[in-house]
């Protein structure tokens, strides 16, 4: 049976469970996947710019032995000649098997999953939510700390408008004991919503603060963000706001030895290139994890349509 | 005040004051060729004071509407000048073409044709959130 996955907690702990172990095996042998996906097509959906997710979503169908059929420009489509997202969802249904579709509309994989008659993944809608991203995360946490329970996470940054640290507040927030720091300018703090809907209502521990060097020694994860100036409407915010933070190596030594610095990247300023040589940098395990957990993605849900 | 009895029709009771004329929009009750009587601050037993919809008209309304713009309303359908139904109407799960989400992020904003869709998040709270962005809408 059709199914799609817009928002992280469209999968169960369970079945996130069961996409981590599909990506570890993938890892330790991935010459028996070369196969899995051979005869299907990927189709990626791209109306705003993005190199790293496109990328990734092709070479996991690649890997996967499958082909890919790709817009990455919404310049290029229909859509600039004002199809709407639904019709487009419905034709490239008659190519493809699955969508991996991302466009700056908060909601438009929805609208998308909605009206195709095949999966679709959502690749980020807007300042909304972009699973397979998260999906990345939790494989870097699980890699690197060996669990997704007991850790104080750091989020610094965007946490206003970055989809990436709602989504990971979510997920993480199903496991216990964990607490979250919050860095942010007053201006970025995360949305009350969250704080109220997902950490007050579990019970979960949380900090917010402005200070990231204090903030640092008690960390287990740093996740660092960056300002997208796309989720301005003022540019003049935008670059008040940019360089709130910069994670370099002297501010680390203050960290802990087993702490594990993410970011969904790309990265501006925010974290200094002197931190790429520690060891606890870990954003371009995360890319690389991320392509593993989008391959582990790909084949559940086109195993599920063929059900 | 006197309001003529209604012989066919329905009044909308119970309406917390002040929010009839919201009420009478929301169901374009103006677009209606019909009487239409809204009462305001008339005296409640209950409240103190409501306002009170009456239509002569045997129309279908929209339930909803009422349920997210007024929980607890008392709907009371009138036929031959006898009341045959009495409906408290709670607040629905699903609001579809209600209200429309205000978020310019919102593909809503763009996309034509489909529908506006707000999930009840926090019945307490009387929170409604878009089915799209989770934009919040209170009331």
């Amino acid at each position: 049976m059709k199914r799609s996955v817009i928002d992280i907690l469209d999968l169960s702990t369970e079945e996130i469970e069961e996409l981590i172990a599909t990506a570890q095996d993938i890892i330790e042998r991935p010459a028996g996947y070369a196969r899995a996906c051979a005869g299907k097509k990927l189709a990626t959906l791209f109306f705003e710019p993005s190199t790293r997710t496109r990328l990734s979503f092709e070479a996991a169908m690649y890997e996967l032995g499958g082909n890919v059929l790709s817009v990455t420009d919404a310049a290029t489509s229909s859509a600039s000649k004002g199809e709407s997202v639904a019709d487009t969802a419905r034709t490239v249904s008659c190519y493809a098997d699955i969508i991996a579709m991302r466009h700056p509309k908060e909601g438009a994989a929805l609208v998308a999953a909605n009206a195709a008659s095949i999966p679709v993944i959502n690749a980020g809608d807007g300042g909304h939510c972009h699973p397979t991203q998260t999906m990345a995360d939790l494989l870097t946490i699980r890699r690197e700390k060996g669990a997704f329970s007991g850790l104080t996470i750091g989020l610094c940054g965007d946490l206003k408008f970055g989809r990436t640290v709602h989504s990971l507040i979510n997920a993480m927030a199903r496991y216990p004991d964990n607490r979250f720091v919050l860095i942010s300018p007053e201006e970025l703090k995360l949305p009350s919503y969250v704080k109220k809907d997902v950490l007050r209502e579990r019970g979960i521990p949380y900090d917010q603060t402005t200070d990231l060097e204090a903030a640092l020694p008690r960390l287990d994860v740093l996740y660092m963000t960056r300002v997208q100036r796309e989720r301005f409407f003022n540019e003049e915010d935008y670059l008040r706001l940019k360089d709130s933070y910069i994670l370099d190596a002297a501010k680390l030594r203050a960290a802990k030895k087993d702490l594990c610095v993410m970011h969904p990247l790309p990265r501006v300023n925010e974290i200094a290139a002197d931190v790429d040589a520690d060891p606890r940098a870990c954003y371009f395990k995360q890319v690389l994890n991320g392509k593993y957990m989008r391959m582990a993605l790909i084949m559940k849900l086109l195993k599920e349509a063929a059900q | 005040m006197n309001i003529d009895a209604i012989q066919n029709g329905i009044v909308i009771d119970h309406i917390t004051a002040g929010r009839g004329m919201r009420i009478y929009e929301l169901l374009r009750l103006d677009a209606l060729d019909a009487s239409v009587a809204i009462i305001k601050n008339a005296v409640s037993h209950r409240t103190g004071k409501k306002d009170i919809i009456k239509i002569d008209s045997d129309i279908s309304i929209d339930f909803d509407v009422l349920g997210f713009v007024d929980p607890g309303v008392t709907v009371n359908i009138i036929r031959n000048g006898e009341l045959v139904e009495k409906r408290r109407i709670d607040m629905p799960e699903r609001l579809v073409n209600v209200i429309r989400c205000k978020n310019p992020r919102c593909i809503t904003s763009v996309e034509r044709s489909i529908d506006h869709v707000f999930k009840l998040t926090d019945r307490k709270n009387k929170v409604y959130r878009c089915l799209y962005c989770e934009t919040k809408v209170s009331q």
